[in-house]
């Protein structure tokens, strides 16, 4: 099924400038797409019609029956204001919730178990009352999933969601989000410059340069002039070289159906735990070494 | 202690500063640790600026301040709020044109007509006795209406500031937030400027949320400390300048930095200790 389908679509900056040109592409249930492209291609703007926060000047963007753009599980990228501001982890995930709220003011009883379950989920529970920003890249962005999770059921889109990340962490993150995808059958776009973990990762892979470069599978992108183009050209760089650094990053942050039976307390867990036990040592660790 | 509360207390004068000061500062501190965090704090400052304006158009037509200063404040607010967010124009250098170029037009008008005299001073610096009945009831309309929306709208003002990418794609209509805020910053700089100042109103709106910051870490702990910060600060400011005779904005701005110190200096040693 077709959750999301654009025809022709074309958006352009302040009414002069082409912005996206002519993007053809759907988004299926259970997909896993990545849309890559250089600073400055239009992923942003992609987003935003995504989203519905900026309207297409042409073409259409159709959305699934009963998926509305407020249901997309969204992951910004950080912002400055984030760094120094003052909340707990338990009131950034519930601010997840507010789609579904309506008109009510207030987080009842439902909320505050979805809140919950998404904190479980990515194994953050401990992390609850902890303040948001003294928390290490790897543990914000765990939080900021699972606060996107509590506001979809069917589709998250992710922005660069390793941008500032370590290697190990952002490693860690692709595994989670891969879980996230395989296991709750939640549909993933994700916006990216990382070649390496699109060929991976992705089942479709958008390429864009404010035309549409690509469109189609990973396997098809890997045989096509243009995909093999860019991984030539992208082996070279080194911003990307880390995702391919060989098994041994591979192996430490890996999540695995064993590592989430239970956790240290031998309390048996939940069966969609996606996050293991020690990816959250690891990161403590990191946080420990930052504050001593 | 007691007998000094009770002797300020039978000039209707302190009594209306006491209540209007109060609900005045508690509605500066809960709007401002929203403006704070987003990175508006100079709103504030560059609102009072045109305020003052408004004051000397007032004074010079012969009408009632309130009346000419609201609207004008009001539209100046919703003015700053969109050059922001979408201009060219930085914010921060928005509100400086819109601040210097108001203030400017008010020295002029001030100087064509009365010169410069107590009533200027006391519109720059703030005056105990300028509280008058009538801004006693607005202000407690006011700060129904502030704590109302701030109370309903609690948990959406915390996304918005928060993340306003995200609250704006899963359906929070952000805008519409952005210039309630607005607006409710405006009336409240209009009605405590005749108290606080043109030039220190701001104090009231930025000092209690950086004063909880340094120690609070939700955001829920950092709205009441700073609820209860402004609402003490204004107390003892207030009784300092009857008992001094200092003005009585100043007054209420030092206990502002005193806090703001305690706090700074709290926050710290538990940092280091941890």
């Amino acid at each position: 099924m077709n959750l999301i389908t654009c025809e022709n679509l074309t958006m352009r900056y302040e009414s002069s400038f082409y912005a996206l040109r002519d993007l053809n592409f759907r988004v299926e249930s259970g997909d896993y797409l990545y849309i890559l492209g250089q600073n400055g291609a239009g992923k942003s703007t992609l987003i935003k019609g995504l989203l519905q926060l900026k309207k297409p000047s042409s073409g259409t963007i159709t959305y699934a029956d009963g998926l509305s753009p407020s249901d997309i599980g969204y992951l910004p990228q950080t912002t400055q204001v984030q760094k120094d501001f003052p909340a707990s982890v338990w009131e950034v995930v519930l601010s997840g919730c507010l789609n579904k709220m309506n008109r009510r003011p207030f987080y009842s009883h439902r909320e505050k178990k979805l809140g919950a379950e998404n904190l479980e989920r990515m194994g953050i529970r401990e992390l609850k009352n902890k303040c948001f920003r003294e928390l290490s890249g790897g543990q914000k962005q765990r939080v900021l999933l699972a606060r996107a999770l509590c506001a979809t059921t069917r589709i998250l889109l992710l922005d660069e969601p390793a941008a500032g990340l370590d290697p190990v962490v952002t490693q860690d993150m692709y595994e989670q989000i891969d879980a996230i995808n395989k296991k709750l059958g939640i549909t993933i776009i994700m916006v990216s410059h990382d070649m390496h973990a699109a060929l991976k990762y992705a089942k479709h892979i958008l390429q864009l340069q404010q035309n549409q470069l690509f469109y189609g599978t990973t396997s098809e992108y890997l045989a096509s002039d243009i995909g093999k183009a860019f991984i030539s050209e992208s082996e070279g760089s080194p911003l990307t070289d880390h995702a391919a650094a060989g098994p041994g990053l591979d192996t430490i942050g890996m999540v695995t159906d064993e590592s989430a039976v239970s956790d240290k307390s031998g309390r048996s867990a939940d069966p969609d735990t996606i996050a293991d036990a020690a990816a959250v040592d690891a990161d403590k660790e990191r946080t420990d070494r930052e504050y001593a | 202690m007691l007998n000094l509360l009770k002797e300020m207390l039978t000039y209707p004068f302190m009594v209306r500063a006491f209540v209007a000061g109060t609900l005045i500062a508690l509605c500066a501190a809960l709007l401002g640790v929203s403006l704070v965090l987003k990175r508006y704090s100079m709103i504030g400052d560059g609102l009072s600026h045109v305020g003052f304006g408004a004051l000397a158009l007032a004074t010079a037509l012969n009408a009632a301040p309130m009346a000419v200063a609201i609207p004008i404040v009001v539209a100046a607010s919703v003015l700053m709020l969109w050059i922001a967010q979408n201009s060219r124009i930085n914010g921060d250098a928005a509100i400086a044109l819109i601040s210097t170029g108001s203030m400017a037009i008010g020295v002029m008008i001030i100087s064509m007509t009365n010169g410069m005299n107590v009533d200027v001073y006391n519109y720059l610096f703030g005056s105990i006795l300028s509280m008058s009945g009538s801004d006693v009831t607005l202000a407690i309309c006011l700060s129904a209406v502030v704590l109302l929306l701030f109370i309903l709208f609690y948990n959406r003002i915390f996304s918005v500031t928060f993340d306003e990418s995200f609250a704006r794609a899963t359906g929070t209509n952000a805008g519409f937030l952005n210039i309630v805020i607005a607006l409710l910053t405006a009336l409240v700089i209009v009605l405590g400027m005749r108290m606080m100042g043109a030039l220190l109103i701001s104090a009231l709106i930025v000092f209690p949320a950086l004063t909880s910051m340094r120690l609070c870490k939700t955001f829920r702990t950092v709205i009441l400390h700073s609820s209860v910060i402004a609402v003490v600060c204004i107390w003892i400011g207030l009784t300092l300048s009857y008992l001094f005779g200092t003005p009585s904005g100043a007054s209420i701005v030092i206990c502002n930095i005193i806090a703001f110190c305690v706090y700074g200096l709290i926050g710290l040693a538990t940092r280091k200790n941890a």
